[in-house]
């Protein structure tokens, strides 16, 4: 095996099982994949090269000896640098966080090492993951690996390229308002955020109590699965693949979702939803009730509780903070606690209206990203005869259900005449992430053959 | 204290505090409480609770026994 560029988790595992490969050689991919792309991606804050070599050579022995502990057992996996990893620094991309190296891994990473993971890095973000499009960093903007005037999305920016780039062959995000989905939509990948709650998020940096979310970013839904269910702890049930409740109804909720949308990005998800209708899945219009409250909901959330988290850092060295981020953080410190508890039932109401809007479907169809990847350095859109703000637009697919807690993918569903990637989203009930999967596995299968075809090689 | 009221003494806070670049956002925050305040669903909370009408059929009115 020359390259793990393409490969999937669940095809590596296999060929690892089949002595067609092992881990040494794939960490050496990945870390080769580092040396020609990271230098001008950005992706990577820090590269793990001695430790993922001796973690290899481990797992060689491990498996050569009967010890094979399951699929992701010698896979190369990156994580946000906004995730602890004992004996390192958390960067959170931001010149206000402390050189001080963690004290021990999050829960999600002794989960990945529990289950044979091989930490390859920690990766690039948007500052303290408060933004949509990974350009304000520490570390320099990361770009996008198919146009790098463009951004990969953000804030899991780096963790989308190291795996589009074959860096990794997944990765670990965060996601406060989109952060997973974003960037997986812009660079082609998927990116699961689960139900709210599912995931430990201990020795993550929060940025939002309330809001925050730990999730896998990978190449198919197969892997995300393995991913989640490793994330989920050994003492979480086997994973569950149950395609016979699947009743192949979709809701379609238009109002809202599609008003503002980019005219490329409409056409290739209008194709992806034909393309579900021609193979048998039903896709009816739908709404959710009080949709379009939902920016006003949110706002005040994130931005008090970010606030609150950042205050003492804010008082103390407001100067470290990218211009950018700092002015966002200090908007919080505006927030009224009267705003704060609308909000909150607006959230509320907002929850029970996506709950409403669910029965009788399988889950929520809309796009994931409202524009192909942004051009750097954009902070409005001409769409629809009007200026957008780029971060209100970036976020309007994917915030509503980080407020409601729903479980949320993306899915590659084709690319713009330009060859930009663009996602579709699925949304699924709370606490039924597994049925999720079950769909979002299915509509993969069913959109591969419009992938194929509009994949600009 | 208003809305208005608030944006204003948030401005000239923003202000002093050499922040001025803050006014924009402020006008968006505020955009975003005025619909929070205005939302049919926050409007309906604010009412205050009514008492239940008494039923025709309730057993207090039932004299048919």
């Amino acid at each position: 095996m020359s390259s793990s560029w393409n490969h999937t988790i669940h095809q590596l595992a296999a060929m690892i099982a089949a002595r067609e490969t092992n881990v040494e050689r794939i960490v050496d991919s990945a870390l080769q994949a580092i040396t020609t792309h990271n230098p001008s991606l950005r992706a990577f804050t820090r590269v793990e090269e001695h430790a993922a070599r001796r973690d290899a050579r481990t797992a060689d022995r491990e498996i050569a000896t009967g010890g094979h502990r399951g699929p992701l057992h010698g896979i190369p996996i990156s994580i946000k640098d906004l995730i602890d990893i004992s004996g390192v620094p958390t960067t959170a991309a931001s010149r206000t966080s402390s050189s001080i190296p963690a004290k021990e891994d999050a829960t999600v990473v002794s989960r990945l090492r529990a289950a044979g993971a091989i930490i390859i890095g920690k990766c690039n973000l948007h500052e303290c993951a408060f933004g949509t499009t990974g350009e304000s960093s520490s570390f320099g903007p990361t770009l996008h690996p198919l146009d790098q005037k463009r951004s990969p999305g953000g804030s899991s920016s780096g963790s989308a390229v190291s795996v589009v780039t074959g860096m990794a062959v997944a990765s670990i995000g965060t996601d406060t308002g989109g952060s997973i989905r974003i960037p997986a939509a812009a660079c082609g990948l998927v990116g699961l955020k689960p139900t709210f709650g599912e995931i430990p998020m201990r020795g993550v940096q929060p940025l939002a109590f309330s809001l925050d979310h730990v999730g896998p970013l990978t190449r198919c839904v197969t892997d995300a699965r393995l991913v989640l269910h490793a994330l989920r702890g050994p003492e979480s049930p086997q994973e569950i693949r149950n395609t016979s409740t699947i009743a192949q109804r979709l809701g379609c909720p238009r109002p809202y979702f599609f008003e503002q949308l980019d005219d490329d990005v409409r056409t290739v998800i209008e194709q992806a939803l034909n393309q579900l209708s021609d193979t048998g899945w039903q896709v009816r219009d739908t709404s959710i009730q009080h949709v379009h409250d939902a920016p006003a909901v949110c706002l005040p959330l994130i931005l008090s509780e970010a606030a609150a988290i950042h205050d003492q850092r804010l008082t103390e060295c407001p100067e470290r903070y990218t211009e950018e981020v700092r002015l966002r953080l200090e908007l919080g410190r505006y927030v009224r606690g009267v705003d704060y508890a609308r909000a909150q039932r607006g959230r509320a109401v907002l929850a029970r209206a996506v709950d409403d809007a669910l029965a009788d479907h399988d889950a929520l169809v809309l796009p994931a990203l409202a524009i192909a990847a942004p051009r750097l350095g954009t902070s409005e859109v001409y769409l629809n005869d009007e200026h957008v703000s780029l971060r209100a637009l970036t976020l309007r697919m994917t915030q509503l259900f980080n407020a409601t807690g729903h479980p949320a993918i993306s899915i590659p569903c084709g690319h713009t005449p330009q060859g930009l990637p663009c996602g579709l989203q699925l949304v699924g009930a709370r606490g039924r992430t597994d049925h999720l999967l079950d769909v979002a596995e299915a509509c993969e299968q069913r959109l591969e053959p419009l992938l194929e075809s509009t994949r600009d090689d | 204290m208003t809305p208005e009221e608030w944006l204003a003494a948030a401005k000239a806070d923003a202000s002093r505090r050499g922040l001025p670049a803050l006014h924009p956002l402020l006008d968006m925050l505020a955009d975003a409480a005025r619909q929070l305040q205005e939302a049919s669903w926050m409007r309906e909370a604010e009412q205050p609770p009514v008492a239940p009408t008494p039923s025709p059929t309730s057993p207090a009115r039932d004299t048919s026994r």
